[in-house]
């Protein structure tokens, strides 16, 4: 029996003194909740840094550090029971005090990128150890699905006390994995956490997250047995990954949106290009557009096309405006109509190959109906400022998408939203706005968000392409991979067969 | 001896000036608000104001040169604002991994392009020289990013051989860090061992036409003496010079082998940098490599004044 029970105990050390490698096709930024701004870094942080909650594969919202919600009579507070025995990295409790800190540290912080998103917070109260009260302005449907991303990330308060602005540096939470090095463009490596709430489901010993950029070589990484998971593999990739059974596929339409926004607005420039200038132009220009046709040729069809800021397929889709379809006729008798035949205007792209093949793609397109579309290729950092500045005329802009479709709209539609790039400010559209962020009516929302859709579909601001598919490709001994629409990788339940 | 290393010195500092000028000037003229860019996605005002107080970013030009220079000659370079860590830190993680790769390759370079080289010359107008021909044309024009793609494809997918990319220190697995490193040396030395394949032959050919070869053929001296020891002796001072420009080169960084490879050197370091517009990496990064550049010139300075007696009048 002794002897068995040695054999069984080396076999289980064996099996989770294993370390999961996990190619990211980019180099994350400060690994601090507060300030951090990567889609990447949120990747790493899903090993890192527990949430109040979380989402499921469907896109509810469920617990994590918290166990239940709820809100008050006026919709004005909302109640958080918190987990108990939860520990941060250093020993340090996960308590309300502890919650109360972060949330004012994100809201407070010089720097933080997450004083928008809790914007609306006006204080927070720890009624008890495992009771924390979160006051409110104004109700504020999307607060749960924003605790759901970073600014629902608890750090240790002591941690972050001693190490200021720098506690990016070396990062303290309350996740499965616990920060053990960082080597900038190269590597970031975490460790079990021998406390974690939920250990049962932790299965690997270490987790290297490795930066590479190149799609090819991160699949060569992957093919040659270095490393076991990749996210964001290439379209063109897909088809021979499929044919080899040693590895898998998994596959998700994002919550974000790859778009074109036109400036309505924003600037002087507006006025001066039909394109900004006449609703009818703006038709005529989505109406020569196949979006199917765009997202089989710049995608190689891993995209689901889309004309709203969430995909069709979600709850919150506006079904009063459904994707329209090319029609080059109407588009030219539009364009006759506003009496312009053949406009011209100006398509600042990023220099991404995404972005660089879609402006293409709807240039030709375009052309059929009589537009005549420059292309302008800017370097990512420049279109934004130029964008900010509204000395564009039409730029192809891609928003990574948050749980909440709020997150996906108000920033770039509200009259004063900070990414209102499109410069687009109109009444009705702000009371809906502001109703579908205030109303916690699901139902009510949802009908929100279709009048929206509908006006918007009207004034296109935003002419929306399409949602692009997650693409992972992972070794076929990993099992328990959970493909939730935010594009993280959560490592509870990961495990290697 | 002294008063010429110290003339020289005298010119270093205000050489490092004009430097640094250069740099912090050059960079203010990328387009793009860094506020911006660092902000995030949700670029969110109360951030950008922020960021632009921290950085100084709304005050004029000089008064944020000095604010940069101050921290520089107290040895502060600053901050990364992408991944807060000091610039000097990063420098000197990346230092190793740089000059180990640029030694690898510079080695592989100069014993594939002088051997090359040399064969060429001496059999002039055979298959042979066809062949380092055709062997050097391929190298010139072989993109590295291409070839390092297909070295993977062929090493690490096919054969396993070798990893597919990364980095490992020589002083965690010296084997492992040779095996990642020797695909990355063999791309920018491909590239270089073109170059001086080419530089090599037309030099080697001019000396053993020389009338002090012909000589020393007449003395009846073994042709093996008389190409590796009186032809290709005075054949590799070009050739020399060449591959200390080279090296110089590999030095300040090699981005596209090391983005393929994914190796974490000076190259990639900057790009990123340059395109997160984290200043103070950029300006640290290029004053770091100009400094050296500069101090590697003046000890060539003083080693040709110690070798060569006629500088000394």
């Amino acid at each position: 029996m002794k002897w068995f029970v040695a054999i069984a105990i080396a076999f289980t050390t064996t099996a989770s003194a294993q370390t999961l490698r996990i190619g990211l096709a980019e180099d994350p930024d400060i690994l601090d909740p507060t300030m951090a701004r990567t889609f990447v870094g949120r990747i790493v942080f899903a090993g890192l840094c527990d949430k109040l909650f979380d989402l499921d594969e469907k896109l509810n919202i469920v617990p994590q550090l918290a166990t239940s919600h709820q809100w008050s009579a006026d919709n004005k507070s909302l109640t958080i029971k918190l987990r108990e025995g939860v520990t941060f990295h250093d020993g340090e409790k996960m308590d309300a005090q502890a919650v109360k800190y972060n949330l004012e540290r994100h809201k407070n912080m010089k720097g933080s990128n997450r004083r928008g998103e809790l914007a609306v917070v006006s204080s927070i109260d720890a009624v008890d150890p495992t009771t924390v009260r979160i006051n409110l302005e104004a109700p504020f449907a999307p607060l749960l699905a924003v605790l759901t991303d970073r600014s629902g990330m608890m750090v240790s308060p002591k941690a972050a006390e001693a190490a200021g602005e720098k506690f990016g540096a070396k990062p303290v939470c309350s996740g499965p994995f616990r920060f053990v090095e960082r080597i900038a463009q190269d590597r970031i490596v975490v460790e079990r956490f021998a406390n974690y709430w939920n250990k049962g489901q932790i299965h690997f010993e270490r987790i290297v997250y490795q930066p590479i950029v190149d799609a090819t070589v991160r699949l060569a990484n992957l093919r040659s047995g270095q490393l076991d998971f990749i996210e964001r593999v290439a379209p063109s990739d897909i088809p021979n990954l499929r044919n080899d059974s040693r590895f898998k596929i998994a596959k998700i339409v994002e919550i974000g949106y790859q778009g074109i926004t036109i400036n309505v607005g924003k600037s002087d420039l507006a006025q001066k290009n039909p394109l900004g200038r006449d609703p009818r132009v703006r038709e005529a220009f989505e109406l020569s557009l196949d979006r199917e046709a765009i997202v089989k040729v710049a995608m190689e069809g891993e995209a689901q096309a889309g004309n709203q800021w969430v995909a069709p397929s979600n709850r919150f889709y506006g079904k009063s405006a459904p994707l329209p379809k090319r029609n080059v006729e109407r588009a030219k008798q539009l364009l006759k109509e506003a009496g312009v035949p053949n406009p011209s205007f100006t398509l600042m792209t990023p220099t991404t190959s995404d972005a660089q093949r879609i402006a293409q793609i709807v240039q030709a397109m375009a052309k059929e109906a009589g537009f005549d579309i420059k292309i302008q290729s800017t370097e990512f950092a420049t279109s934004l400022n130029l964008a900010d500045k509204g000395q564009f005329e039409a730029y192809v802009l891609a928003w990574s998408g948050r749980a909440d479709p709020d997150g996906n709209l108000h920033t770039m539609l509200a009259c004063k939203g900070p990414t209102n790039y499109a410069g687009y400010c109109k009444d009705d559209v702000e009371k809906l706005i502001t109703e579908s962020r205030t109303s916690l009516d699901a139902t009510r929302r949802a009908a929100a968000y279709d009048k929206i859709a509908q006006q918007v579909q009207k004034d296109r601001p935003i002419v929306y392409l399409f949602h692009r598919h997650w693409l992972w490709a992972h070794t076929a001994k990993l099992s328990g991979l959970r493909t939730v629409p935010d594009g993280m990788v959560r490592v509870q339940g990961l495990k290697m067969n | 001896m002294l008063k010429f290393v110290l003339q020289r010195l005298a010119t270093v500092i205000p050489t490092l000036f004009f430097v640094s000028i250069l740099i912090f000037g050059l960079q203010q003229l990328l387009p793009g608000d860094p506020a911006i860019a660092l902000a995030g996605e949700e670029r969110d005002p109360e951030t950008i104001r922020y960021l632009r107080e921290k950085f100084h970013l709304d005050e004029p030009l000089y008064v944020r040169y000095w604010y940069w220079a101050s921290g520089v000659v107290r040895g502060d370079l600053g901050d990364s604002v992408r991944i807060q860590k000091p610039v000097t830190e990063l420098i000197m993680e990346k230092l190793p991994v740089t000059i180990q790769l640029a030694t690898m390759a510079m080695i592989i370079a100069l014993v594939i392009g002088i051997t090359a080289g040399v064969i060429s010359a001496v059999k002039k107008d055979t298959w042979w020289d066809y062949g380092a021909n055709v062997f050097a044309l391929w190298g010139l024009s072989t993109p590295n990013f291409w070839l390092g793609i297909l070295l993977i494809l062929l090493f690490a997918v096919q054969l396993g051989w070798l990893p597919a990319s990364g980095y490992v220190s020589p002083f965690e697995d010296l084997k492992a860090n040779l095996a990642a490193m020797i695909m990355p040396a063999f791309v920018l030395g491909n590239a270089i061992a073109a170059v001086l394949m080419r530089h090599t032959r037309s030099a080697m050919l001019q000396v053993l036409s020389s009338d002090y070869v012909r000589t020393a053929r007449a003395k009846g001296l073994d042709e093996r003496v008389v190409v590796m020891k009186h032809a290709l002796r005075n054949a590799l001072i070009p050739v020399i010079t060449l591959g200390a420009l080279e090296f110089g080169t590999l030095l300040s960084g090699a981005v596209l082998t090391e983005q393929v490879f994914t190796i974490p050197g000076f190259g990639k370091l900057i790009v990123d940098a340059v395109f997160n517009r984290d200043y103070s990496v950029v300006q640290g990064v290029v004053l770091f490599t100009a400094t050296v550049y500069i101090t590697l010139n003046l000890l060539a300075d003083v080693a040709y004044f110690l070798v060569n007696p006629r500088l000394r009048h």
